[in-house]
């Protein structure tokens, strides 16, 4: 897996431009930076994100404040946290959106990203969409195998306007995985979707992941999606990692195992959401 | 969810009474504590919420019968006059014209100041077969053409630059504002000095006319399109120019098309000044001939060549709109 180095320091040493572009040196984090980088670079073979000492502010304020993180390859971790608390940051930093950080973060350099609205582009059919920046052989077979395997193959000559709400989502998630990361970003995927969209939604995720193996982060506001999908949960609050939670139980997941019925409570409190289940 | 389920159910439930009275009772002595109700049974409380619409909030329990609405379908029904829609349209300029004949014809308008319709298609049969009219027509088109090639490349190219690059806005759109405040019809004497009263000082009055909607629209476009798309085009590893390509044009391409049916609009309105000012062909130069003798009927098929001439261009861009922006689902009208 090659792992790129993301450091938000200027003259990049990974010789990509667009990296040293926005960059803006940030408190004194920044100058530990570059040490902390290096340091990573080292361990680059064993974890797929690898993220030390984030630290992201908006006008003076920390949303993420020395924050680590590491994600093995293959490896499905859900984030979970209130809102606002900054997982869509943290997940454009990773997706390498946004390199306006200090701290030290390094990432696969194939990842893909799926927003929480689908952005697909209006003018382009669903298949163009899909296909925009792939390169190499058959491209177009490739996406239709992508598109077939999140079951929108009569949709492939659609505008995304006339889509569903689920079936944009869909196409979003096939025009992810057509680019096969080893990265996958997922940013409330299900979000918007109505119960049963939702758990078909899951179950294709599930499914694609265990046949991709990509390394996987995530968001959700929805313990129970974490608890269905994840082997990880985290949770996220004043800027860093709060809590990791391990899930063990064994796939395909049932709700009503009491294995997961107990980590949901735990998981729940951990929120501040407390259940009668939990006592 | 459950509560989307149940907020179905709410919804469907008022024409059948007998389980609702209790919730809206529930909901009239919870009242004050307002956002209570929430956690304890949120079916309840939507349905509650929404059947005394209109109603006063603290009305009592009685429940008002709700106002029931037939809709009608739209399409698929039989229609009683399927009179097709351009037939409609043609209605009002077709009444207009039988008022203006019948003014002419009772001698209501005279002819020195208008006129009838009946003469203006005579006569513009005659400049037909004489050849004037198309003589004029040709020369007047070439003018716009070449006025709108020229001023809409200068107009599309300098809306790129400044729209893509924050140098390019800094350098370009300040003085494009600055100029645009100024009444370009006011530059013909300045143009005649310049470039003589041949084709060129035309061409390049129409020109100018033509860049200013092109830079704005166009500009406004460039910098309108959704950043959201941008940044998830940019994840997907698209190179500067693809960028460019796919995702920033055809995301301005809608303000572009606006910015040239009004860059249109202008142009023949440049052309009609610049011809009436100075001119030894065209059709401003037949309509000026014709004043001279006081043919109003010349003067008139000039104007309505004039107008077709903008109704013509205007359905040819928006048969470009129809063909381009096909993907979109706007609303159409009622
Ligand atoms: N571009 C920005 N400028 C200023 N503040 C921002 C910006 N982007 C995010 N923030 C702030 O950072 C905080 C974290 O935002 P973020 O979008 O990461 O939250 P989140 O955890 O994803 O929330 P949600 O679950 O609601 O999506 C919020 O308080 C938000 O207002
Ligand atoms: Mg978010």
């Amino acid at each position: 897996m090659a792992t790129r180095l993301l450091r938000p320091v200027t003259g990049s040493a990974d010789g990509e431009p667009r990296l040293s572009g926005d960059l803006q040196p940030t408190g004194d984090l920044q100058l530990t930076g570059p040490e902390r980088a290096v340091a990573v670079t080292e361990h680059e073979s064993s974890a797929a994100v690898e993220v030390r000492g984030l630290r992201r502010e908006f006008g003076g304020r920390a949303v993420i404040d020395g924050l680590d993180l590491t994600v093995a390859p293959g490896e499905f971790v859900a984030l979970l946290g209130r809102s606002g608390c900054g997982k869509s940051t943290l997940l454009r930093v990773l997706a390498g959106i946004d390199l306006d950080v200090a701290g030290a973060v390094s990432v696969p350099r194939r990842r893909a990203v799926a927003f929480q609205e689908p952005r697909l582009l209006p003018w382009k059919r669903v298949w163009r969409n899909v296909a925009l920046g792939l390169r190499g052989e058959d491209a177009r077979g490739r996406v239709l195998a992508a598109l077939d395997e999140v079951g929108l193959d009569h949709r492939v000559d659609a505008w995304p306007l006339t889509l569903s709400g689920g079936e944009a989502q869909r196409a979003a998630l096939a025009r992810a995985l057509v680019r096969e990361p080893d990265l996958l970003l997922l940013d409330e995927p299900c979000a918007s979707l109505d119960a049963l969209t939702r758990l078909r939604m899951q179950a294709l995720i599930a499914d694609l992941w265990e046949r991709h193996a990509p390394a996987v982060v995530l968001v959700t506001h929805d313990v129970d999606e974490a608890l269905a999908l994840a082997d990880r949960a985290l949770v996220m609050s004043d800027g860093v990692i709060s809590e990791d939670v391990a899930i063990h139980a064994a796939r395909p997941r049932r709700p009503a195992d009491p294995e997961i019925l107990a980590l949901r409570a735990h998981l729940l409190e951990l929120l501040g959401v407390p259940t009668p289940a939990a006592s | 969810m459950p509560a989307s389920e149940s907020t179905a159910l709410a919804v469907t439930e008022p024409p059948s009474s007998p389980p609702a009275p209790p919730a809206a009772g529930a909901e009239a002595t919870v009242a004050p504590r307002t956002v209570a109700p929430r956690t304890s049974a949120p079916a309840v409380a939507v349905g509650a919420a929404d059947a005394p619409s209109g109603a006063p909030a603290g009305a009592g329990p009685s429940r008002r019968r709700p106002e029931i609405e037939t809709l009608r379908a739209a399409g698929g029904g039989r229609r009683r006059r399927p009179v097709p829609r351009w037939l409609r349209r043609a209605s009002g300029p077709v009444l207009l014209l039988a008022l203006w004949q019948l003014g002419s014809s009772t001698g209501f308008i005279s002819a020195q100041t208008l006129t009838s319709p009946a003469t203006v298609v005579t006569t513009a049969w005659d400049m037909i077969k004489d050849g004037s009219l198309v003589d004029g027509l040709l020369v007047s088109l070439r003018r716009v053409a070449y006025g709108l090639l020229f001023g809409g490349i200068a107009g599309l190219v300098l809306a790129v630059i400044s729209g893509l690059f924050r140098a390019g806005e800094d350098l370009v759109d300040a003085p494009m504002q600055m100029l645009r405040t100024l009444p370009f019809l006011g530059l013909i004497p300045l143009l005649i000095i310049w470039f003589g009263i041949g084709e060129t000082s035309k061409i390049v009055l129409v020109s100018l006319g033509v860049a200013f909607p092109i830079y704005l629209n166009t500009y406004a476009a460039i910098r309108d399109v959704d950043g959201r798309l941008v940044e998830a085009a940019g994840t997907l590893g698209l190179r500067r120019l693809e960028l460019v390509r796919h995702v920033i044009l055809p995301g301005a391409l809608p303000g572009m098309l606006v910015g040239l049916r009004y860059s249109l609009g202008v142009a023949w309105l440049a052309l009609v000044i610049a011809e009436q000012v100075n001119a030894d062909k065209g059709l401003g130069y037949l309509m000026m001939n014709a004043r001279e003798f006081l043919q109003t009927d010349v003067i008139t098929v000039c104007l309505i060549v004039y107008s077709l001439l903008g109704l013509a261009t205007d359905m040819l861009v928006r048969l470009l709109e129809k063909g381009a922006l096909s993907w979109r689902r706007g609303f159409s009208g009622q």
